[in-house]
């Protein structure tokens, strides 16, 4: 008889969880589905409607904080991020890709304050008025993340909505949604306020109409969505005229720089009036 | 007595035709189906003129004008040409000013010292403004060269008739695009005027397409897959239905909807001022006004001193006929838009709201309304919430700076808002926790080119006027 | 609007009271009196407006080469402002210095046209408050039945508002029946909030009139300026029920500014100050263009210069 092989210690495998509020729950539902050779939470719709009010509760303090204090806190998750390089490749993500999500981070982490000087400032109007107007996060936003780059492509979605003080709701890749629940644990750990970021796993299919049709939910971020697909959450967000960023029809590259674009599509300008007489 | 003689202003200056039909292609054409549909004074009753109604036949010529005069003309211009367009223009809204503002308060209703003062001049500047636009938009923070999105259909509403459209089609046309517009049903007769200046300033042809019609004309502009972007200022639930028909289509779209603006009156405010301030907020165009401060809050502190000045200014509006240069408060716009006020107004009485209105003698004909301010209105009324596009103030008071904000934030809406108080980090901080596009502050309903317009939440996204309203017609 | 007695009690009550006192956007006031002067008066409005404000008019002559000789020309065309035109009302009053008050007082005896006299050491107010208060007796004694005293405005400035009350408070005193218009020169006061606690400190010690200005500097009286002290005079009746006039002083030339000014009363004060007895007109020159419109009203046509009399 052979001796059994026992290995000198069984290695503790980690659970999956859902990122909600800033705590790590199971899916409300209790269900779960493989992916990555894991067992994933498959969360629920009232999973989502919880993801949603723990953004809300969230939205005020984070857009509260000064433009300084979300950089710095953005830096410091890029830093968590760069330090679970290894855990990354491991989970399949390539090496380049977990590079270019920290230094995506690092780029909106650097837009924090100055992301108002650019799209606001004084207006020159024609009469005794100082008239200003400044950039102010839109609220809770709701992403569907894309597929396919689980690491960058969700960095370079949330990233630009809450650097400028929304508080972000996403469905991560359903194909590969280990490296999200990654990123949601170096979040939790460099001094985001729970709730800034929430991240659901499973079928956005089954998630993203509820998400879509919520009426605490300010913008809605197609960019995982089939094309086709969306149009029916497009519709649906219109019922409370939520800002919308529809997918594209080509693929994207999400290597590429990205711009402002989706940073100013979750902020509004606000212009203030105030008349100058001694 | 000091009683003003009645000083109307003459309307020899308008040369009105018995009926107009569609401008499409830079002429005035039958509409495809022969329908047309007259346009009465509100504050008569009287027929203006006879205005073609536009069919899905009529939408798609003008579409099909607007994409050629893209394809051909405008688009390839130079900005620095089609500057010299818009300035053109600019100048014969200024030039032919008096005519525009006489045709605007007879078709609209509106005090013709508003439409001279405030309409007219705000739309020139605004042409103004965008012209200089035209060839300086690598600088405007859309990227090194914006390209413009294409077609534009354009839909406006009646409070504002040709300053909406100048709001729409100024910077669209220095972006590059070419425009189809529809004026509202009840007031198209400035942009068929406008129509004539573009002939005037030689604008080449298709550059703008006016059909005139009622929702279903704007629902065939909205649903022609030829057109790239859909620009709307109206209601919130037309908005709705245009984001849901718009879904899918790949059209960009801005919307610039209703409002339910609170007008925060601080104890230490400049009395006087603010007082002025909310006669301005809800009586500007009867009310009319989607960023009208519809919600006076005040804090109780000093609540029966402010209502007591505020009732004692408003008995001072003098209400009747729009072409008097010393009316202050003219006809509503229809009687669809009386029967609403009225309705709204019956609903404040009901839910036990106290109205208040001056003596004033409404003229007979037309539609009127007088000057209305409830008080004791709970948050939970219907005034309080719904917008009522008239000249009806609901009174609410609050006792904190923070009771404020929650009240003033508590509505789908996020249009506008106003603020009084003497204080200056008090303006600063309420200021910023206001949810609302534009925030007045010791000042309400003053405009300008330069200045971003629109809101958050339900009233609508994209803004109109200043550099941030090049972005809803740049791709 | 209780315990105003209380408010003159001491300095700091005087203080706190007036910086109480609601602030004043300039803006948006100066916003309204443009709003005020885009109304169209027209027709009988118009011949109406003109000859209250004739009758509004305080016809003054302030100058140090006044003369007895200038001074009745001045009276008799107070008296009669048209010659030709026996329906032409008189003005209200004729204002000049202390000196020629005699002369002034024989010239109007018995016309209605009353005598107004500046005092208290006019324009600049600097002089200690003996000399002031002989001044207006002086000016009483001759005939005056309306005082116009100016306010130290170096006082007021400083701060010193019990000064400023206690000395307004012996002028008034010192006029016995005359009645007294407290000049706040608006012009130096520096900014709208003091024009609004001048007015109340003139009001609360016991000015007949609040008046804008002595017409001896550059900034004289502005439409928004004279709507502020409209707006005061207004909410002083509310709080005490006492009413106290305005008068508007310097640089309205035109019949033109002179029913805009008119419009102010009608709509800030309302329909109750529009009578010689609450508002007043400081002016010289106005008179001439007032009777030149009377005229294009009567006649049809443009009057031209030789159609008045040059005093």
């Amino acid at each position: 008889m052979p001796e059994p092989t026992a290995p000198d210690r069984v290695p503790v495998h980690k659970t999956y969880k859902l990122f909600v509020g800033g705590r790590f729950p199971r899916s409300e539902s209790g269900r779960t589905y493989q992916a990555q050779g894991a067992n994933v939470p498959l969360a629920s719709r009232k999973d989502l409607r919880d993801a949603v009010a723990a953004a809300r509760a969230a939205q005020p303090g984070w857009a509260g904080a000064t433009a300084y204090l979300r950089g710095q806190i953005l830096y410091r998750a890029a830093e968590m991020l760069e330090g679970r390089r290894g855990e990354l490749t491991a989970l399949g993500v390539r090496d380049a890709e977990v590079e270019q999500a920290v230094d995506r981070w690092i780029w909106y982490a650097g837009w924090a304050d100055k992301i108002a000087q650019v799209a606001g400032g004084a207006n020159p109007v024609a009469g005794p008025y100082l008239n200003v107007s400044t950039p102010e996060p839109t609220g809770v936003v709701g992403v569907v993340a894309p597929a396919g780059t689980p690491l960058l492509g969700l960095v370079s979605v949330i990233a630009p909505a809450i650097v400028g003080g929304n508080t972000v709701v996403a469905l991560v890749d359903e194909a590969a949604p280990l490296p999200a629940i990654t990123l949601g644990e170096t979040l939790a750990t460099s001094d985001l306020p729970p709730g800034v970021v929430n991240l659901l796993t499973g079928r956005a299919a089954e998630t993203a109409p509820w998400l879509a049709a919520h009426r605490d939910v300010n913008g809605l971020d197609l960019a995982g969505a089939d094309p086709d697909q969306a149009v029916a959450w497009e519709r649906a967000a219109a019922d409370n005229l939520k800002r919308v960023l529809r997918p594209e029809r080509a693929p994207v590259d999400w290597t590429a720089d990205p711009g402002p674009r989706r940073m100013l599509a979750w902020l509004e300008t606000k212009t203030v009036w105030h008349p100058r007489g001694l | 007595m000091f009683e003003y003689a009645p000083a109307p202003e003459s309307t020899a200056i308008v040369d009105l035709r018995p009926s107009y039909g569609l401008f499409v292609d830079g002429r005035f054409v039958p509409p495809a189906g022969g329908r047309g549909r007259d346009t009465v004074n509100p504050a008569t009753e009287q027929v203006l003129a006879e205005v073609a109604e536009a069919d899905e036949d009529d939408v798609d010529a003008a579409v099909a004008a607007a994409r050629r005069a893209y394809e051909t003309a405008w688009g390839p211009m130079p900005g620095r040409e089609r500057a010299k367009h818009l300035f053109r223009l600019a100048r014969i809204i200024a030039e032919r000013g008096r005519e525009l503002a006489v045709l605007e308060s007879l078709d609209n209703g509106k005090p013709i010292r508003e439409a001279r003062d405030v309409d007219i001049p705000l739309a020139s500047a605004h042409f103004f403004y965008y012209a200089g636009w035209a060839d300086k938009l690598g600088y405007a923070g859309y990227g090194p060269r914006p390209q413009p999105v294409g077609v534009a259909g354009q839909i406006i509403p009646w409070n504002f008739p040709l300053l909406m459209l100048a709001w729409k089609i100024a910077p669209a046309l220095a972006c590059g695009n070419t425009v189809v517009l529809k004026p509202a049903e009840t007031t198209p007769l400035t942009a068929l005027l406008f129509a004539e200046i573009c002939q005037q300033a030689e604008l080449p042809a298709g550059v703008v397409n006016i059909v005139t019609g009622d929702g279903a004309t704007g629902a065939a502009l909205v649903r022609h897959r030829g057109v790239d972007k859909i620009a709307f200022t109206g209601s919130t639930k037309v908005g709705k239905e245009i984001a849901r028909t718009v879904a899918g289509t790949g059209a960009r779209l801005s919307l610039e909807l209703g409002g339910k603006a609170a007008n925060i009156v601080f104890d230490d405010a400049p009395i006087d001022q603010a007082v002025e301030g909310i006669v301005d907020g809800i009586f500007f165009n009867q009310g009319q006004v989607c960023c009208a401060g519809s919600r006076l809050l005040v804090q109780e502190s000093i609540a029966d001193e402010l209502l007591e000045s505020l009732k004692r200014r408003v008995a001072r509006l003098r209400v009747g006929d729009p072409l008097d240069k010393n009316t202050d408060i003219g006809a509503i716009n229809s009687a669809a838009q009386l029967a609403r006020v009225r309705e709204l107004s019956a609903a404040g009485d009901a839910e036990g709201a106290h109205a208040w209105s001056p003596p004033c003698e409404l003229p007979e004909r037309g539609f009127w309304f007088p000057p209305t301010i409830f008080t004791g209105v709970s948050p939970a009324h219907r005034i309080a919430r719904e917008e009522i596009f008239g000249p009806v103030l609901s009174v609410l008071t609050f006792r904190t700076p923070d009771e404020a904000i929650a009240k003033a934030n508590n509505t789908t809406y996020g249009l506008s808002a106003g603020v009084w108080t003497e204080k200056g980090s008090r303006i600063l901080a309420v200021a910023e926790k206001l949810r609302a596009g534009v925030v007045w502050a010791n000042t309400f309903n003053v405009f300008d080119p330069a200045s971003p317009f629109g809101g958050y939440k339900e009233s609508g996204y994209g803004r109109e006027g200043g550099r941030h309203g090049l972005e809803a017609y740049l791709a | 609007m209780t315990g105003l007695a209380e408010v003159t009690g001491s300095e700091r009550a005087l203080r706190t009271f007036l910086h109480g006192l609601p602030g004043v956007d300039r803006v948006g006031l100066e916003r309204r009196a443009a709003m005020l002067a885009t109304r169209s008066i027209k027709a009988s409005a118009k011949a109406y407006a003109i000859d209250l404000a004739i009758r509004m008019i305080d016809l003054t002559t302030l100058e140090g080469s006044d003369t007895p000789g200038r001074v009745r020309s001045l009276c008799a065309k107070a008296r009669r402002p048209d010659p030709a035109d026996p329906s032409c009302p008189a003005v209200a009053a004729v204002c000049v210095y202390p000196s020629m008050a005699p002369v002034a007082a024989g010239e109007l005896h018995g016309s209605g046209v009353r005598l107004a006299s500046v005092a208290t050491a006019f324009p600049s107010g600097q002089a200690p408050l003996a000399v002031k208060l002989a001044e207006v007796r002086a000016a009483v004694a001759a005939g005056a039945e309306e005082i116009d005293m100016v306010i130290s405005r170096g006082e007021f400035l400083a701060g010193r508002y019990g000064a400023v009350h206690e000395e307004i408070v012996a002028v008034k005193q010192a006029c016995g029946d005359a009645h007294l218009k407290v000049i706040l020169e608006t012009g130096e006061l520096g900014g709208y909030d003091n024009v609004r606690r001048a007015s109340w400190l003139a009001m609360l010690a016991g000015a007949d009139f609040v008046k804008t200005s002595t017409g001896k500097i550059p900034i004289a009286a502005t439409p928004p300026v004279t709507l502020l002290m409209l707006e005061a005079v207004r909410d002083f009746l509310a709080g005490t029920g006492r009413q106290v006039g305005v008068k508007p002083a310097g640089g309205i030339r035109s019949s033109k500014d002179a029913i805009r000014y008119l419009v102010l009363v009608n709509e800030t004060a309302g329909p109750g100050w529009l009578s010689p007895q609450w508002f007043r007109f400081g002016a010289s020159s106005l008179l001439n263009d007032l009777l030149r419109q009377r005229t294009k009203l009567t006649t049809g046509a443009y009057a031209g210069p030789d159609d008045v009399t040059v005093d």
